[in-house]
């Protein structure tokens, strides 16, 4: 299953992660995980939030570039070569990851990471045949708190 | 129609390279009438010429009696010249010619110009005259930093060089450390390149600890930017030589058209071979004498491509009162501005359309952008700010990379110079009720 995320250009100065994180807070929006690629001169910050089409709304509203994209949020076990033992399985299947970053917390003893491949849809596929466990926005978010 | 170069033993012995520099002014109006005549009726040859007086019912082989009647001849643009791209402005036959050489144009295009074997000799004598008034003799060794090629400025300084019977190093553009070597070694005493490589070779020599004094310079000649006294004092000084402002441009010869005497009053015109006129760029109306107004050129004695009173766009003054130097020429102030958004960057002419046109290729959308002109060490910096859209944002850095790569690839296709390119938050950068201002020039290039 795939999960949307939220990522935004900032740029690499500072003040610029506030900014996004008092819009979110005046919204009562909650970052569950995110990850930072910058540059010396820009970054992409990528959000997952809950309530992602509001979280959308508001910053847009706020003047920021948001764009969506489908992620797969993959249960790794949380012990040596649990990561991987996944890679291996995605190596195998000719799946590229683009990036990946780790939830703050965990899913059934399992570590929790967030995975941008780079085609979304054969890599869900692709997962689905090798019985690998992706999780649905709905069991993602219930496990938080 | 080969103009007849005045050698004047008289002159040379006080500076001046041809008599015609010094007639009466009764007596150069005549001459540029006569002169006028015979250019316009070489200009009918051209069909983009004979639609435009046919516009306007100018039979210019009755209609032209004096110098004022220049007034009711129509002018031609740069549009003019891109519209008639390669060579439709020629005069000549193509087999005539000689030579081409061309300036950048908004198209990514050059705008071509031709020149017979006379008009090579036209501009070779016209650089000698503002040479020789610099103090440029037969006995020195001069170093040619411009680059030979399309761009004038090369050749054109090199066949006056010639002409006066210098030698050359044709060092062309580029390489500081190899141009100071150059000067070391073959000890030249001339320096030929836009201001600010002098000042860029003024701090190569700092950098290598080479002591300015042990080098022979003694004379440097400056065209194809902008520049300021500010930096003619600072390059005097710091390399103990005479500098010499002179001007020109492509669509009308090349370096020539005008050149500064021992005086530094002004660029003194070559009256004989071009009328100019000073005018209001909005009312194009003449602007009063030490007014600034935009700088229209007529030629007058070309062969390949007579140009009529040609909007050169540049912002400046003309003087007509006398000169110490025995010149009676009218001569122009510096260069201290553009009637339009060109700018001119290591050389290079660039229009704020051609940055807009370079973002529309990259992605079919033009973003908000900011152009940005510095010259952090004495080479001109062309930085563009890209406002960041929805559609040109990707969540994947390797895409944006890719982004900053096709918009810098685009822009260095059409203007041919690389520019540093930023992307910027939306909303950042400010925006224009009416007409936008998409420039920023730090650059300080006007007194």
């Amino acid at each position: 299953m795939k999960i949307n995320q939220l990522s935004l250009f900032i740029e690499n100065k500072s003040g610029s992660l506030n900014a996004v994180c008092k819009v979110l807070a005046e919204n009562n929006l909650s970052i569950i995980t995110l990850s930072l690629a910058d540059t010396e001169q820009f970054g992409i910050m990528r959000l997952i939030i809950e309530d992602w089409q509001k979280a959308k709304e508001v910053l847009e509203n706020a003047g920021f570039v948001v764009k969506v994209t489908e992620v797969v949020a993959l249960p790794v076990d949380d012990s040596p070569g649990g990561l991987a033992a996944l890679l291996s399985a995605l190596d195998a299947n000719n799946i590229n990851v683009e990036y990946m970053y780790a939830f703050t917390y965990k899913y059934n003893d399992k570590a929790l990471i967030v995975f941008r491949f780079e085609d979304t849809n054969s890599a869900v596929t692709a997962l689905e045949n090798s019985s690998i466990d992706t999780l649905s926005a709905l069991e993602l978010f219930s496990q938080k708190s | 129609m080969i103009a007849e170069i005045n050698e004047c033993l008289e002159c040379r012995s006080v500076g001046i390279w041809d008599k015609n520099e010094t007639l009466e002014r009764i007596e150069l109006e005549a001459l540029q009438l006569e002169r006028l005549k015979k250019s316009l009726l070489q200009a009918t040859k051209v069909p983009f010429y004979q639609q435009e007086f046919a516009k306007l019912n100018i039979d210019v082989s009755k209609d032209i009696n004096s110098l004022a009647d220049l007034r009711k001849l129509p002018f031609t643009t740069k549009a003019n010249m891109r519209d008639n791209y390669p060579l439709g402005l020629l005069a000549v036959p193509k087999s005539e010619l000689s030579r081409f050489h061309g300036s950048s144009g908004t198209t990514g295009k050059p705008t071509f110009v031709g020149y017979t074997k006379n008009d090579l000799e036209l501009w070779s004598d016209l650089c000698a005259r503002f040479l020789y008034s610099g103090g440029l003799r037969k006995e020195h060794v001069t170093q040619v930093a411009f680059g030979y090629g399309l761009f004038t400025g090369g050749f054109g300084l090199h066949y006056g060089i010639e002409k006066v019977g210098a030698s050359i190093i044709p060092a062309s553009s580029g390489n500081t450390k190899r141009q100071i070597m150059l000067m070391q070694d073959i000890e030249a005493e001339i320096l030929i390149c836009t201001p600010s490589y002098a000042l860029t070779i003024i701090d190569t020599l700092r950098e290598m600890n080479i002591d300015p004094s042990e080098l022979n310079l003694k004379h440097a000649f400056f065209g194809g930017e902008q520049w300021t006294e500010d930096m003619r004092f600072k390059i005097e000084n710091a390399l103990n030589i005479k500098c010499w402002n002179n001007y020109g441009l492509s669509e009308i010869i090349g370096p020539g058209v005008s050149g500064e005497c021992e005086y530094h009053t002004g660029m003194h015109i070559q009256e004989d071979h071009f009328i100019v006129e000073c005018l209001n760029p909005d009312t194009l109306e003449p602007v009063g004498e030490g007014e600034t107004g935009e700088l229209v050129i007529t030629t007058l004695t070309k062969e390949a491509m007579p140009v009529v009173r040609y909007r050169t766009r540049d912002l400046c003054k003309l003087y007509y009162d006398k000169c110490k130097c025995g010149r009676t020429t009218a001569r122009m102030g510096r260069v201290i501005g553009r009637s339009d958004d060109m700018l001119i960057i290591r050389g290079v002419n660039i229009f704020p359309s051609q940055i807009e046109e370079a973002l529309l290729r990259v992605e079919g959308i033009a973003p908000h952008y900011l152009i940005e002109v510095s010259r952090p060490n004495n080479t001109d910096l062309l930085g563009i700010k890209v406002e960041m859209t929805p559609e040109l944002f990707s969540d994947q850095m390797r895409e944006m990379q890719k982004l900053k790569e096709a918009i810098s690839r685009e822009i260095s296709s059409i203007i041919g110079i690389r520019a540093n390119i930023e992307l910027v938050a939306p909303n950042t950068l400010e925006r224009f009720v009416g007409k936008a201002q998409r420039v920023t020039d730090s650059r300080n290039l006007v007194d």
